[in-house]
């Protein structure tokens, strides 16, 4: 969405994103939007500001594009930051539920009963 | 430079919207369609938390650019995903990531749809020939989905009968009506998804 109080680019964000992510060859590992994130680590003062805001933020696991959102990077630029931290082992990253070319029932039965239930 | 004062870094979700349960996984459901749809507004009606946005560095790409005929009053455009949650349980959170139709998008498609249940395909039947890529690209990827018509109340009504043959639907893709405002009514098009993958889970048990 491009209102003009969520673009993080015009304003506010002085530092190129290869800075943030530490340079072209970070590698990122296969995040997935919803693979959930969780603190293994309490923050550091010499860490950088990005990393440690994830570590505050992902105190209950959340979710890469959650934590995307929260911190208006782009999902690439967080993937980057989260292998890092999983390098580090300063999270934890817990894969998404596989998805095979059909889903298993007792998935879609679970998530029939919590539809139902909203 | 002081980076920890920094307002952006100081975000994250309120209490409230924090997920309760360590050891819960992740599963997603997209929602694909046109500008102006209606599918951020689906992912509001359903979401426990304010509907949030995920980009990549792509942002403003639409501007001057999106034709938006028949929906002038949407004044900004998505041209990221924006999502929502549900927790279906302790163990289980369910992702809803709305997602733009149009062809220059679909480089983004290859991450949204790895690993998603399935997708719900959301029609203004103002703008019908906006899903026939659409549809075509989730028949190809083998993506299941339905279609769920936003019932916009200025929109021509036509029997579901004849939307089915208009889009070319097999007979066994589910279609729908739904008003993207409201929770119940997009929670049912979710219900109908759900059935949808268990009787093509079913069938593929019995092959």
């Amino acid at each position: 969405m491009t209102s003009e109080n969520q673009d993080p680019w015009s304003e506010g964000t002085p530092v190129p994103l290869y800075v943030i992510t530490g340079g072209p060859d970070s590698s990122a590992k296969a995040f997935n939007l919803v693979t959930l994130i969780a603190t293994r680590s309490e923050p550091e003062p010499a860490m950088q500001p990005e990393q440690a805001a994830i570590l505050s933020m992902c105190t209950y696991p959340l979710s890469v594009a959650e934590v995307s959102a929260y911190l208006s990077l782009p999902f690439s630029v967080v993937t980057v930051l989260l292998s890092q931290l999983v390098d580090d082992e300063r999270v934890e990253a817990i894969a998404p539920v596989p998805v095979a070319a059909f889903p298993e029932r007792g998935l879609l039965e679970a998530v029939i009963h919590g539809l139902r239930k909203l | 430079m002081d980076y920890a004062s920094s307002d952006a870094l100081d975000a994250g979700p309120r209490g409230t919207d924090m997920l309760l349960s360590h050891g819960a996984r992740g599963v997603k459901v997209v929602i694909v369609g046109g500008f102006g749809v209606g599918k951020t507004t689906m992912v509001g009606a359903v979401s426990e938390i304010p509907p949030l946005t995920t980009e990549e560095t792509m942002t403003q790409a639409g501007v001057g650019i999106d034709h938006n005929p028949g929906a002038e009053g949407k004044n900004t455009t998505t041209v990221a995903m924006d999502f929502g949650r549900i927790s279906v349980n302790q163990e289980l959170i369910l992702y809803l990531f709305g997602t733009p139709g149009q062809e220059r998008f679909w480089f983004l498609w290859n991450g949204i749809f790895e690993g998603a249940l399935g997708a719900v395909v959301l029609v203004d039947t103002r703008r019908i020939e906006v899903c026939f890529e659409v549809i075509t690209r989730l028949e190809d990827r083998r993506v299941p989905f339905v279609v769920a018509v936003n019932a916009f109340p200025e929109a021509p009504q036509h029997p579901l009968s004849e939307l089915r043959s208009a889009l070319a639907l097999s007979e066994s893709v589910p279609i729908i009506t739904c008003d993207a405002r409201d929770r119940a009514s997009c929670r049912d098009a979710l219900l109908s998804l759900m059935v949808y993958l268990c009787t093509l889970a079913a069938a593929q048990e019995t092959a």
